[in-house]
């Protein structure tokens, strides 16, 4: 990116119920978080951000659908039809035999699919550097971004309701 | 908002902060090893050294090297295979399960027990692929690949080809599950090694944490993530002990031919795993001093979960005695006669001693809340669990139906070079694990430090 630079108000936040309902309240003001940082999972902040809930279990679900289909697709195919064998006298395929299998191919699609799905949408690559609005994000510190081109709020006020919400620091940060 | 009972039992102690607990848990993978981290890993090379000689051997001159017979064509191999992929339960059990149950006390030590699962099922898999002879033709044997002979596919109603789909999913999943909880801790270090200036370790980290931001979108979808894959694992779990079971259990020799197995081999396995656990763990605490993170609670917690599945296989023990009894199978009733009275009777008892009365020891609060028996009985539950194997194993097949192949088995130093060469594998791996790698998860922890460290209850008072 060689556009302009984006400017952004950087609250740092302590404590994740201080940032849970500073979160809703500075939102109410009608100002627009771009992003919160967090070195854990805060419970409900998705819902506070207005986060819609993940769709992978979704994905997880074809993805595992497709594994069934396929294992038990290529055993009736290589047992049943492509070279049928007789073992033990039994019939050349049934399905009983065939659930192991069929199950472990289910759970090894459905897992690896979703997390490179997840990795997919999440953007997350081993050659990328992610965009750090404050390293301490990862140690002990819930960092909010507040992306200043995206909101008609003056820098000021939003300093001020960021202040007045618990934040324990507010930094500005270009990119 | 956080409530959090006052009676429940702190889980993080010593009045830890958010950023001690990034400090405590980085600290070992950024200074240099101890003197006793560097005399552990020259022991298990030693291990790894002697094991691979011995590995070397056997496929230089085929598995006759090993002290199998014609009647006893299965022994250490398989006995230490099943051992192997149990004590990797334990692992998954702690991530996958106990997630499923909201049981915060996980999070100190599930990273370093599904550190151990893959290293044991790593272990676990050796034994087979060796056992196939020609380890290189073992993928061509053993997957269903197009080949010359028709094309001739592999039998997919055998419990053995289960078995290749059920040992390679778990080991692939639990490798998966594991590096995705690792990846925000990988973000730890990598920060903490900008801020000090250290620019290759920040880039080695950075490239294994994926970028990770620490967004709570990212976070969001990753506790999805988290949630499905602990669904995925906790029936792939119980299915992997189950089909190696069926190994057994689909014969027709006496003594393997029951329908008990599955559960008691699921239960067989926990047992096993959570005494590898205690062992690694209490090791770990000690010389790492995260007795703050892994506290006498969640030692007790774990001695628990022993004396319960320690029971379960006790029962098992007895509900198999009791149906080779009332099944009036004569010869289902010699193979249980043969194994408590017969010339393995040792192995039975030790056995009997190690798996059922030693962890009923734990019923004792001073005996399941004290280091040093806690380590001791760990030991000997591990113990026990090899010879049940064996016992199984070994005593089921060698009084054969024909009394004129009736005979014993006698390892020989490769059966033992190879076992001891799954010992170096397991131990370098976990000792490279623990010095290169959070050894807890620090990301979960931090999510509980406010809720229940001491510090903030003191100051708090009843909520």
């Amino acid at each position: 990116m060689t556009a302009a630079k984006e400017n952004f108000l950087v609250g740092i936040f302590d404590d994740e119920d201080v940032l849970l309902e500073a979160v809703g309240n500075i939102r109410d003001k009608g100002v627009k978080i771009k992003e919160v940082y967090s070195p854990f999972p805060v419970h409900g902040l998705d819902e506070e951000l207005g986060y819609t809930r993940s769709r992978l279990p979704i994905a997880a679900f074809l993805f595992g659908m497709t594994g069934t289909i396929l294992a038990l697709s290529t055993q009736i195919w290589m047992l049943g039809f492509d070279w049928p064998m007789i073992i033990g006298g039994k019939n050349n395929y049934s399905i009983p035999p065939f659930i192991p299998v069929t199950f472990e191919f289910t759970v090894l699609l459905s897992a690896f699919g979703m997390v490179i799905t997840f990795l997919i949408v999440s953007d997350m690559k081993p050659y990328k550097w992610p965009r750090q609005y404050d390293i301490r994000s990862t140690d002990d510190k819930h960092v909010m971004a507040i992306d200043l081109g995206a909101n008609k709020t003056s820098k000021e006020e939003i300093r001020a309701i960021l202040k007045e919400n618990g934040a324990t620091e507010v930094n500005e940060k270009s990119f | 908002m956080h409530a959090e009972s006052v009676l429940r039992e702190t889980l993080v102690t010593g009045g830890k902060t958010v950023h001690d607990v990034s400090h405590d848990i980085s600290r070992q993978v950024e200074g240099a090893p101890t003197r006793l981290w560097w005399m552990a890993f020259g022991v298990s090379l030693a291990f790894l050294t002697y094991g691979a000689y011995c590995c070397g051997y056997m496929l230089w001159n085929g598995i006759g090297v090993w002290g199998l017979n014609k009647t006893v064509g299965w022994a250490w191999d398989i006995t230490n295979f099943v051992w192997w992929v149990g004590i990797g339960h334990a692992g998954t059990l702690i991530s996958a399960i106990l997630l499923l149950f909201r049981q915060r006390w996980r999070m100190s030590i599930n990273r370093a027990a599904e550190a151990m699962t893959i290293f044991a099922v790593i272990c676990a898999l050796s034994f087979p692929a060796f056992h196939m002879g020609r380890l290189w033709l073992g993928f061509y044997w053993a997957l269903p690949l197009p080949n010359a002979f028709g094309s001739l596919w592999v039998n997919f109603n055998s419990p053995l080809l289960w078995d290749v789909f059920a040992i390679s999913t778990y080991f692939s999943v639990s490798l998966l599950f594991w590096y995705m909880g690792l990846i925000p801790d990988f973000a730890v270090i990598r920060d903490r090694a900008v801020r000090a200036g250290a620019t290759t370790r920040a880039n080695i980290y950075n490239a294994l944490s994926f970028g990770w931001d620490g967004a709570a979108k990212t976070w969001s979808r990753y506790e999805s993530v988290a949630l499905i894959l602990a669904g995925l694992s906790t029936p792939l779990v119980l299915s992997v002990h189950t089909i190696v079971s069926m190994d057994f259990a689909t014969s027709v020799v006496p003594g393997w031919h029951t329908t008990i197995f599955p559960p008691y081999f699921v239960a067989g396995a926990i047992f096993s795993g959570f005494a590898m656990v205690l062992t690694l763990l209490l090791i770990t605490r000690k010389v790492f001093h995260l007795e703050d993170y892994i506290t006498i609670y969640h030692v007790e917690l774990m001695n628990i979960v022993i004396i319960i599945t320690g029971s379960i296989v006790g029962i098992a023990y007895i509900t198999e005695f009791f149906i080779a009894w009332y099944g009036q199978v004569p010869a289902e009733q010699y193979a249980f006669i043969n194994r408590a009275t017969g010339p393995y009777w040792w192995a039975y008892w030790s056995m009997m001693t190690c798996n059922v009365i030693s962890p009923q020891l734990f019923w004792f609060k001073r005996l399941r809340t004290n280091l040093v028996a806690t380590f001791v009985i760990s030991i000997i539950v591990n113990i026990g669990m090899w010879f049940e194997r064996f016992v199984i194993i070994v005593t089921s097949l060698h009084r054969d139906y024909l009394p004129s192949s009736w005979t014993m088995f006698h390892p020989t130093m490769y059966d033992i070079g190879e076992y001891l060469f799954t010992f170096g594998i397991f131990f370098t791996a976990f000792l490279l694990f623990a010095k290169f790698f959070p050894v807890i998860n620090m990301a979960e922890v931090k999510s509980i430090v406010k809720a229940t460290s001491e510090k903030k209850k003191s100051t708090t008072g009843a909520h």
